[in-house]
């Protein structure tokens, strides 16, 4: 049986951080570093999470942990994972969060070829579909018709244009040993794949959806609901990637409104029926797609 | 273990380090402050489930006696706490 709540290592690892009331970011890294323990090194590039972190002398990890450049997550952990074996040291996990802009844009080239070598470590990307330390730009994991600084809602613009990159697949298609996505409002099954993944020796990559209240607009108790929300919508979607084998973990019976999910967000607000139409057609195109290439067990509960 | 307060803030130039490196888990301040709102147990109507505990993004509901605990230094008041209780065993409570 996998980890749960009652057996979950009761040590903080991330703790008295600068990160806004209710930020999902934090969360996942909390979480994941409960699971893995203390003897994990863990990597930070910049983003909210370092900048929330580390604020010398206020040091929030209790683990080992460094801030890397926002392009070097992956190789960062190359070096430390090498470096930590030619020493001998063999019982320590290398993880690595970095956000969607440090693992979509920036530091996709360095994961490629993290990957590509199959070092050994675990790629964490925490996505709060923006570049929220910097002031809420776009990425290339922001979704369709979000408002960002980048892609501001006016007259003629409604928002972001571009439709969100499949970071998992594009991942899977390295042929890495485990991929998986997660979501922070289905903890449980985001802790199964933590200490799976660490179990797992190579390249490991986890995708979790972490919801920003600051940059989504919501209020800061909202970030669990929601997240759950854009699971049951049918808008986020949550899979493994293993021997060549994409699985399906969760399937919601009937999906519920998408209008629902997007209206409680600020930078939804904005969109016109027609936009909303536009998101509920791209989604049913992709859920075609998986239910023809995803395996999928029924009897298997999340 | 976890980050705890120390009385030491480092200040002085021999204090702070030449190279980036520093003891993990230095806290030097409380976030108590950032709160409006906080959140308070109903320990009558609490089972111990630890879903809030599991929630709680900022780690600080711990378990205690087979119920749980607030370490209020650290809680922002965000409520997801509050929202993830389905018994009702946690409201918030607007700060003084
Ligand atoms: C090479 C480089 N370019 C730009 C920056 C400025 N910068 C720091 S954090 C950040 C945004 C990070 O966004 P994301 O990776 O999504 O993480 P988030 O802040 O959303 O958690 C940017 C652009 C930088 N530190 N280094
Ligand atoms: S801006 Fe968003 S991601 Fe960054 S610390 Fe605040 S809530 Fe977390
Ligand atoms: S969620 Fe409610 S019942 Fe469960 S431990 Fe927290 S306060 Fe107690
Ligand atoms: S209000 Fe937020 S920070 Fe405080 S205990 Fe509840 S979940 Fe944690
Ligand atoms: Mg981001």
């Amino acid at each position: 049986m996998s980890i749960t709540a009652k057996t979950l290592d009761e040590n903080e690892y991330f703790y008295g951080h600068k990160a806004c009331a209710g930020c999902g970011g934090s969360l996942a890294v909390r979480i994941a570093l409960k699971v893995l323990g203390e003897r994990t090194v863990a990597v930070l590039p910049a983003g909210c999470m370092s900048a929330v972190g580390f604020n010398f002398p206020q040091l929030c990890f209790s683990n080992n942990a460094i801030i890397s450049t926002f392009a070097g997550t992956a190789s960062m952990l190359t070096g430390i994972e090498a470096g930590l074996r030619a020493q001998g040291i063999t019982d320590f996990q290398a993880v690595g969060f970095a956000g969607d802009g440090g693992t979509a844009d920036i530091g996709l080239q360095a994961l490629s070829g993290a990957i590509d070598r199959n070092d050994d470590i675990l790629y964490i990307c925490y996505d709060n579909e923006a570049y929220m330390n910097t002031g809420i730009q776009k990425s290339s994991l922001t979704p369709f018709g979000a408002r960002t600084t980048t892609t501001p809602a006016g007259k003629n613009i409604r928002g972001n244009l571009r439709p969100k990159k499949n970071m998992f697949e594009i991942v899977a298609a390295h042929d890495i040993p485990y991929a998986a996505t997660a979501n922070v409002g289905f903890l449980q099954d985001f802790m199964r794949k933590v200490e799976k993944a660490s179990k797992i020796k190579g390249t490991k990559f986890i995708h979790i959806i972490a919801p920003c209240p600051t940059g989504w607009g919501i209020p800061s108790d909202e970030t669990v609901e929601i997240a759950k929300e854009i699971v049951n919508c049918g808008l986020w979607v949550l899979a493994e990637y293993e021997n060549g084998e994409y699985k399906l973990n969760y399937r919601p019976k009937n999906f519920s409104n998408p209008a629902d999910y997007l209206k409680k967000q600020s930078r939804f607000r904005h969109l016109t029926d027609e936009d909303i139409q536009t998101i509920i057609t791209s989604r049913d195109i992709k859920w075609g797609y998986i239910d023809k290439n995803y395996k999928f067990n029924q009897e298997e509960k999340l | 273990m976890k980050p705890y307060l120390r009385e030491k803030v480092p200040k002085t130039l021999s204090e702070i380090p030449e190279y980036t490196v520093f003891e993990a888990g230095y806290l030097v301040s409380k976030n108590a402050g950032w709160r409006n709102v906080r959140p308070t147990v109903d320990k009558a109507k609490c089972v111990g489930c630890l879903k809030c505990y599991l929630c709680c993004p900022d780690g600080v509901i711990a378990k205690q006696d087979g119920k749980i605990a607030i370490d209020y230094d650290f809680c922002k008041g965000c409520g997801i706490c509050a929202k993830t209780c389905k018994l009702g065993a946690i409201e918030m409570e607007a700060e003084i």
